[in-house]
């Protein structure tokens, strides 16, 4: 395994919600430069483990490092102030503002100072064409509202936002799930220029197919623990659903 | 692209009918008006007419605030009395117009204080919470007043409503600011893009780290703020306060927002629709006035025109 530049390593992570285990002991590292896919059944606990991850919930015990410092987050704004950017299913898009409304919401490009201060509204709009343009391949208008966007180019958009703010580590819940096949195609083309850029990736997929085509590891959970991982130029898709269903196991 | 066929594709576009609604209404009702009655397109009339909207102008512009965060603020109701009685005590009280102004405001702002942590503390309904209010308030009022008008005599304030700066009077010049100054904040200022955002997305507006309690208390101490003006205005144009006033202010105010092509499930700010919107229900009454309509076909024509531009509000982009 290229575990030479961890960039996220968890370990031995647990989470119960009263008396229920929902991690068990889950552990995964995420190399820069990599996709990293995770995958399990319904149940397995790989939300939880994101949203420990990204500060949603407070683990109950184990250890997560982020560029090899231990870490644990009260919130997802510590998570993002160091460098985790999440893309949620519901891609967190505001569909009655622009693209470059989106991009800076909360960080917005100001001038003046205190309470006087105003957008940057022509900065922020040639800022994400660059950003953006750098990022995807058929870019939407900037000035567009989000509400005019195809699902893809809105799944597009959150991914720039989440890659473009210098994150070292973006994490996608299911990216492509509500995508059509050309779509998911101009999906799986940014994560790939994603991990030109340097940037780890932590991907929730049920597609199977599509792990094989765009991860570099793949990380299986059952029951709140993660129990099997391989590269995945080492393994075929039968090994993979076998280990989701309770078959082979490889540490 | 040529000007004319950009302009013919524009007009083909639903989009466009739906986003303008109100602006498009205000033209066509002018139009019809100024053909009906030869009197209704002069500088007179329609100065006069600038004035008896500059109230509900003032009123639409604090209801978009909460409306555009997925609120309505119900108590506008009684708050807009309470701030012009505690105008009115305290100008027979210190004989000082500054004072009387900065206290109704500060009054209304209280107002829309408790409204605000109400709803983003303790987490009830805006219709609730503020329909609570407006009872709250109503009774207030009467307790402080001991149920009484109280007339209000100023040179500054009859100078308000009658004066002007070439032909443009003061009292909707003030109106007209509070649009403008509205504008800018939407378009131009960070808080304005996280008023919409808090509106249009909730869940997102915190995912990014927007303290979306906050804008919700922010637009309603704004929202009370310009109901304070809205009560000097008021007290203005009737020389007096009145704590039993009985205002159809409040569901015009939230009418002039909707007929301007906000949503009121949140997220879209129309100033131009909103400012638009309350001309037309103004409008209609002072067309109808000289028409000699008779005043029960008023609110029917008001209700069909806030009904149909919710039609034709579907057909926004």
């Amino acid at each position: 395994m290229n575990d030479s530049n961890p960039i996220l390593e968890v370990s031995d992570l647990r989470k119960s919600f009263g008396a229920v285990e929902a991690l068990r002991g889950a552990s995964l590292v995420c190399p820069a430069g990599e996709v990293t896919a995770l995958v399990g059944d319904n149940g397995a606990g790989k939300s939880t483990l994101i949203r420990c991850i990204t500060g949603v919930h407070p683990a109950s015990g184990g250890s997560i490092r982020f560029k090899g410092n231990e870490v644990a987050f009260n919130a997802p704004t510590e998570a993002r102030h160091l460098g985790i950017e999440t893309v949620y299913q519901d891609l967190a898009l505001v569909e009655d503002l622009t693209v470059w409304q989106n991009m800076y919401l909360n960080r917005e490009i100001t001038h003046g100072w205190g309470p006087l201060r105003w957008l940057d509204r022509r900065g922020m709009i040639a800022q994400t064409e660059a950003k953006l343009g750098r990022l995807l391949v058929n870019m939407p208008p900037v000035k567009a509202k989000v509400r005019r966007l195809s699902g893809g180019q809105r799944q597009s958009i959150s991914i720039g936002r989440a890659a473009s703010w210098g994150s070292a580590l973006v994490i996608m819940d299911e990216p492509t799930a509500a995508l059509g096949l050309r779509e998911r195609g101009a999906v799986e083309t940014l994560i790939g220029n994603l991990r030109g850029e340097g940037i780890a990736q932590l991907v929730i997929s049920h597609d199977l197919e599509q792990v094989m085509r765009i991860s570099d590891s793949v990380w299986v959970m059952r029951g709140g623990q993660t129990i099997a991982h391989w590269r995945t130029s080492e393994v075929d898709r039968t090994q993979i659903v076998a280990a989701i269903a309770g078959g082979d196991r490889k540490a | 692209m040529r000007p004319a066929s950009y302009l013919t594709n524009k007009l083909r576009d639903p989009g466009f009918w739906g986003d303008n609604a109100a602006v498009i209404g205000l033209i066509v009702i002018c139009c019809i008006f100024s053909v009906l009655t030869p009197t209704f397109l002069t500088w007179a009339n329609i100065s006069d007419l600038l004035v008896s909207a500059s109230i509900l102008l003032v009123l639409a512009m604090a209801q978009q605030f909460v409306i555009v965060t997925g609120g309505i603020d119900l108590s506008i109701g009684s708050s807009l009395p309470w701030a012009a009685v505690i105008f009115g005590l305290t100008f027979n009280s210190y004989h000082s117009i500054p004072l009387a102004i900065v206290a109704a405001i500060v009054s209304g702002m209280a107002v829309g204080l408790v409204n605000g942590l109400i709803i983003a503390k303790l987490k009830v309904n805006d219709f609730i919470a503020t329909l609570g209010m407006l009872g709250v308030m109503n009774g207030l009022a009467l307790i402080v007043s001991g149920g009484q008008s109280f007339a209000v005599d100023s040179p500054f304030l009859q100078n308000l409503v009658l004066g002007s700066i070439g032909p443009i009077r003061y009292f909707y010049l003030v109106a007209l600011l509070i649009a403008g100054l509205s504008y800018l904040v939407f378009t131009y200022t960070p808080f304005g893009t996280h008023v919409l955002a808090t509106g249009g997305n909730h869940d997102a507006a915190r995912n990014m780290g927007i303290s979306t309690d906050r804008m919700r208390i922010l637009v309603y101490l704004i929202g009370g703020g310009l109901v304070g003006v809205a009560a000097v205005l008021m007290v203005a144009r009737t020389g007096g306060s009145d704590p039993s006033m009985q205002t159809s202010q409040l569901l015009t105010s939230i009418a002039s927002v909707v007929l301007g092509g906000s949503s009121l499930f949140g997220g879209r700010a129309g100033i131009l629709g909103t400012v638009a919107g309350a001309l037309v229900l103004t409008t209609l009454l002072v067309g109808f006035t000289l028409l000699q309509v008779s005043e029960y076909y008023q609110p029917m024509a008001v209700g069909i025109v806030v009904i149909a531009a919710a039609v034709l509000s579907r057909l926004q982009r």
